[in-house]
């Protein structure tokens, strides 16, 4: 075609509303995308579909029965926000967990972010067509969950932790069963990166594609592996360790370009050192409680102590009835973490009373999601999904 | 080391919007008046706090403070990982202050959540609509005056006029 001819087609700028409820969105998220043919003009990302208020309600609800709300944010990796929310009220009332429940802690949030990546990856394939590995993850994350379902007694809303310790101790043989999965990971990455990295297909849809510079990033403020793969140099696991992850040895992932490919190869490298933490945390796990003292009115009594010992029953009252329960201090107290997505972490505020004044969550989706329509213009539609999926939105999390 | 010699600075710099310099548990926490938010922040930045990692407020109707708002600022420095809050102060009558969006553009969509859902307004940010809460909503959900549990939630859909059967559609007999 000349350029004559080609400037003799008049087209038409096309507005398509991608969502609210989109096989691609993973979650209600709607865009309004503004078309030239196939090319994005212009993406307004309109959000709110899945606000549910979770930190008005968190107000109103003591310390312990918020980690039931934290589940409920990001969806795939539940175990991590009831980590991030139990630290960061932990830190206001300065207690500090023993090591067997640090440990647990540390294995518990690998676990999920093996689980939360494969999915990722997963999503991301299955979005531009490759469903094989989107069933290979999406097998190996089930076995994962039925771990979940050993431990905390549920597959998804698992409130594991409790305010000074956990909900419980890992059941007996928890160890071989992750010992036995540890195995098939790895085989299924390998499998999910004999399928993808030489692909010429995934290649032309992920490489330049989406490319997130340094500069956007720090200013837009993205975390997590999104951050990493554009060539940021920050893992809140090893620069400001909780949770004792600094007994661990592990590298931290970083990419070079920034573009839909390095996030999916960052994804799928922090799973192997994933697994590396795992290992070490079996190795090195420490015998002993899991929660801190019952004296000290933060944290409920043993069932056994309940029912057979009338101060047991006493202290189990004194905690949970509404006009008593636990007294932090007046103050406020935040824990940065590294979930799967980024940055994590509970801003609370306390007054003195059982419930929080203010509980805010810094919510890794959101944040990461802003930067979206500045990195999607100019590119075709078909990207949109491309760039959804290396961004890994979760709803929940997003409107909270 | 580094942050107490930043804050003397700050402090000696912007000594009458400086209000107050607190820590708890190893969180320093710098006090403000909102006014003055966007000349301390860029110097903050300037300084190596060049990472915004969280924006959000509180309502300090119950607990108290300097002013009825707080805007909550959590500020990262990647070289040296240290972390400072600065928390501006904005009045109950005229909540607004200066957007920081010129300076980090995370800051966009974080103010819009604090505009949603607080009511504070936010001057020079390009964008200031809700975010979280339809377009129609009325009032500000984090609010502390604004109830958990509505009152008269009912009364606020409008009343729909069931038309059938009364012109069209109905037959002559």
């Amino acid at each position: 075609m000349t350029v004559d001819t080609m400037k003799q087609i008049e087209t038409e700028k096309m507005v398509i509303n991608f969502g609210p409820s989109h096989p691609a969105t993973h979650g209600t998220l709607r865009i309004i995308l503004e078309l030239d043919g196939e090319k994005v003009l212009k993406a307004t990302p309109e959000i709110g579909y899945l606000h549910s208020g979770f930190e008005k309600l968190g107000e109103h609800l003591d310390y312990n029965q918020y980690i039931t709300i934290t589940d409920r944010m990001n969806y795939l990796s539940p175990l991590c926000n009831n980590v991030a929310y139990a630290l960061s009220a932990e830190k206001l009332m300065d207690i500090e967990v023993p090591k067997r429940a640090q440990y647990i802690r540390v294995l518990m949030c690998e676990l999920s972010r093996i689980a939360d990546h494969l999915l990722a990856v997963g999503m991301q394939a299955v979005d531009l067509g490759a469903m094989t590995v989107f069933l290979y993850g999406f097998r190996l994350r089930e076995d994962i969950y039925d771990l979940f379902e050993m431990a905390t007694g549920t597959r998804l809303t698992t409130s594991y932790t409790r305010v000074g310790g956990l909900m419980r101790d890992l059941p007996e043989g928890f160890d071989k069963a992750v010992l036995q999965l540890l195995p098939n990971v790895v085989n299924v990455v390998d499998d999910i990166e004999t399928l993808l990295n030489k692909n010429r297909i995934w290649h032309q849809r992920t490489k330049g594609v989406g490319v997130i510079t340094k500069e956007d990033a720090i200013s837009y403020g993205i975390s997590g592996p999104q951050a990493r793969a554009s060539g940021i140099d920050w893992d809140i696991r090893e620069k400001e360790p909780y949770s004792r992850y600094d007994d661990f040895d592990f590298d931290v992932i970083i990419g070079l370009n920034g573009d839909v490919f390095d996030r999916y190869l960052v994804r799928m490298e922090e799973i192997r050192q994933s697994i590396k933490i795992c290992y070490q945390t079996l190795d090195k796990m420490p015998e002993g409680e899991v929660n801190i003292d019952a004296d000290s009115g933060y944290i409920l009594p043993p069932m056994d102590e309940v029912y057979n010992s009338i101060e047991g029953l006493i202290y189990h009252f004194e905690n949970i009835m509404p006009n008593r329960g636990m007294e932090p201090p007046i103050g406020e107290a935040y824990v940065p973490t590294e979930s799967p997505n980024g940055e994590l972490g509970f801003y609370i505020v306390s007054d003195g009373t059982r419930t929080p004044y203010r509980v805010r969550t810094r919510p890794p989706s959101l944040i990461n999601y802003s930067i979206f329509s500045k990195i999607i213009e100019g590119h075709m539609i078909a990207d949109v999904v491309a760039i959804l999926g290396s961004l890994n939105i979760i709803a929940g999390e997003l409107d909270r | 080391m580094f942050l107490q010699n930043l804050i003397t600075k700050v402090t000696e710099q912007f000594s009458d919007s400086i209000l107050d310099t607190t820590e708890f548990r190893g969180e320093t926490v710098l006090h403000i008046k909102g006014e003055c938010v966007l000349e301390v922040l860029e110097v903050l930045k300037s300084e190596g706090f060049h990472f915004l990692a969280d924006l959000t407020a509180v309502d300090n109707l119950e607990m108290g403070g300097f002013e009825r708002y707080s805007v909550v600022y959590h500020l990262l420095n990647h070289g040296n990982g240290e972390r400072l809050v600065v928390k501006a102060y904005v009045p109950e009558n005229n909540p607004n202050l200066p957007s920081v969006e010129s300076l980090w553009k995370t800051a966009d969509w974080q103010e819009r959540e604090v505009y949603d859902l607080f009511g504070i307004t936010f001057d020079g940010h390009p964008n200031l609509i809700r975010i979280m809460n339809p377009d129609d909503f009325k009032g500000h959900p984090l609010r502390k005056d604004y109830p958990r549990i509505g009152k008269g939630e009912r009364k606020d859909f409008p009343i729909v006029e069931r038309n059938i059967g009364t012109k069209i559609g109905r037959s002559e007999s």
